[in-house]
């Protein structure tokens, strides 16, 4: 009877449904980390401005999504902004809104430090050649700045994955919910099922995220070298 | 001009989210970050009851779309959880499903936390929660619940090695529960001296038990009746604990209409002994003979 607990995966859809609740993780975590790229890029370029006021802006929105758990800001933006203001936002949406505005703000924080860390006279010797401020950026400061960034944005998508777990409490039906569910229907009968599944969800999580963490490995060493 | 532009939209979206903030109070924000059933019992004043935007759908509004959201649980065997082929299934379910048939309307479940089961309704996400919502006074003042479909009082099950048989017995002990729950409030209230361990998920609860984590676990007692029953070793020392409670349809504070509409369909019912059937369906299965029908459902919101 040692199988029992393992058979629940391959009963009626239930694999089929972890599959599907995979695919709800990656859908939200991709999006959101694709916006937190894009978006955090811009943020990071507004950081690096010498204007004061600017830089007590960013600095506030930084320590603010720093300093509040995602838990509380997905439940002040599903419940939150329909009780304020009536938009009512599905789970998904409102999932994709606070990991853009979190990881837009550690996305920012590491272009910043990525430009920081790219010495003066860089800047200096392409105007000395004649580029102007766009050639400079495009030529010689983004290719530096995309090397030294790149592992941690990949390093960011695998936070992201594992981090999406949460959005279970906004109803969202991901791969730990299908998980927790198939676990619920089977307690009585196959109190072992547990196990099985936390193990297989620990499998489809690891399968996604350590070819990522080795890329963000590969490409750290290639560019050392 | 480029950084005067970039400062007064950063100026802008920051007001949006601190506007966002100051919307919900720190009482709510506090219980939303940890999820418990302080989300629940926590009442909100006159004033923010008047700014909240969130209105539910009227009966007339629910028709034309030809669809009824229902808010149940998803994970909570035998009353709502979604079986092997992804269907919603359960007691609750059995009758969401005869409420949307007679409202001539499709179904839509949404699967909701214990915890979170009132902010559903108040931030007008589900039009009608039947989530094995017990009726409680501190409920009552943030929803509407239409009349009884069941009644139930608390249980204690615990190892056959070191039963518990009366509540006082875990003073200084380990009770586990599930957050969000009867049994929580209960016990908070009546005996501070045992130690709550509190999981989100029934099965993490049972798992807990099971581990030696605690001493006993509480929920309503029909649950841990059909529990011990599968579990070799564990027996329900106490099977009837507290008051009686019942447990009722819920929907958004004010909303009359579709409050009305449950009621009548609920009266109109007990002509068929709907929940009796429904009993038949999908508790019997699970309970056998550890419960009796007539100990758990309400015919016609009477509760005798």
């Amino acid at each position: 009877m040692q199988d029992l607990g393992i058979r629940v995966l391959f009963e009626g859809k239930n694999l089929v449904r972890l599959l599907g609740g995979l695919w709800v993780t990656l859908q939200i975590s991709l999006l959101s980390v694709a916006l937190s790229i894009l978006l955090g890029i811009i943020l990071g370029m507004i950081m690096n401005m010498k204007n004061p006021v600017v830089k007590v802006i960013t600095r506030i929105y930084l320590e603010f999504v720093r300093i509040m758990p995602q838990l509380v800001l997905l439940f002040l933006v599903y419940f939150g902004l329909t009780k304020a203001f009536g938009i009512n936002l599905s789970g998904e949406v409102s999932a994709v809104i606070v990991f853009t505005i979190w990881g837009t703000a550690e996305m920012g924080d590491l272009v910043r430090g990525a430009l920081q860390s790219i010495p003066k006279h860089q800047y200096e010797s392409g105007r000395a050649i004649g580029l102007n401020e766009f050639q400079i950026y495009a030529h010689i400061i983004i290719p530096q700045t995309i090397r030294r960034l790149l592992p941690l944005a990949i390093n960011l998508v695998t936070r992201m994955i594992k981090t999406t777990s949460l959005i279970v409490l906004i109803g969202v039906v991901e791969m730990v919910k299908v998980g927790q569910q198939i676990i619920e229907s089977n307690r009585l009968e196959v109190p072992s099922a547990a196990i099985w599944i936390y193990a297989f969800i620990f499998f489809l999580y690891f399968i996604v995220c350590y070819p990522i963490s080795r890329l963000s490995v590969r490409l750290e060493k290639k560019w050392k070298d | 001009m480029k950084k005067k532009l970039l400062t007064t939209l950063l100026a802008l979206t920051l007001g949006a989210v601190a506007l966002t903030g100051c919307a919900n109070s720190s009482k709510e924000t506090q219980s939303s970050s940890t999820a418990e059933s302080t989300q629940e019992t926590a009442t909100n004043d006159a004033k923010e009851e008047d700014s909240n935007k969130a209105t539910a759908r009227t009966l007339d509004e629910i028709k034309e779309s030809g669809k009824i959201v229902i808010g149940v649980f998803s994970d909570k065997k035998p009353f709502g959880y979604v079986d092997s082929n992804g269907d919603f299934q359960g007691y609750d379910v059995y009758f969401g499903n005869r409420l949307a048939k007679d409202l001539g309307v499709e179904v839509e479940y949404v699967p909701v936390e214990a915890a979170s089961r009132v902010e559903y309704l108040v931030s007008a996400k589900v039009d009608i929660i039947l989530a094995n919502f017990t009726v409680t006074d501190e409920r009552a003042e943030q929803v509407d619940f239409a009349l009884p479909y069941m009644k139930v009082a608390l249980g204690i099950v615990s190892p056959e090695s070191a039963l518990i048989t009366a509540p006082e017995q875990l003073n200084g002990k380990t009770l586990i529960i599930s957050k969000g729950t009867t049994a929580e409030t209960y016990f908070t209230e009546n005996y501070p001296d045992v130690k709550l361990l509190k999981f989100d998920q029934y099965s993490e609860a049972y798992n807990a038990l099971l581990d030696g984590r605690g001493d006993a676990l509480s929920t309503d007692n029909t649950e841990v009746l059909a529990w011990a029953l599968e579990n070799e070793g564990y027996s329900v020392g106490v099977d009837s604990l507290g008051s009686i409670d019942t447990i009722a349809p819920a929907v958004q504070k004010g909303n009359k209409e579709l409050l009305d509409f449950i009621n009548e369909e609920i009266k109109s019912l007990a002509g068929e002994q709907f929940f009796h059937a429904a009993y038949e369906e999908t508790l019997a299965p699970v309970y056998g003979e550890a419960a009796d029908p007539d100990s758990l459902v309400v015919e016609g919101g009477i509760v005798e």
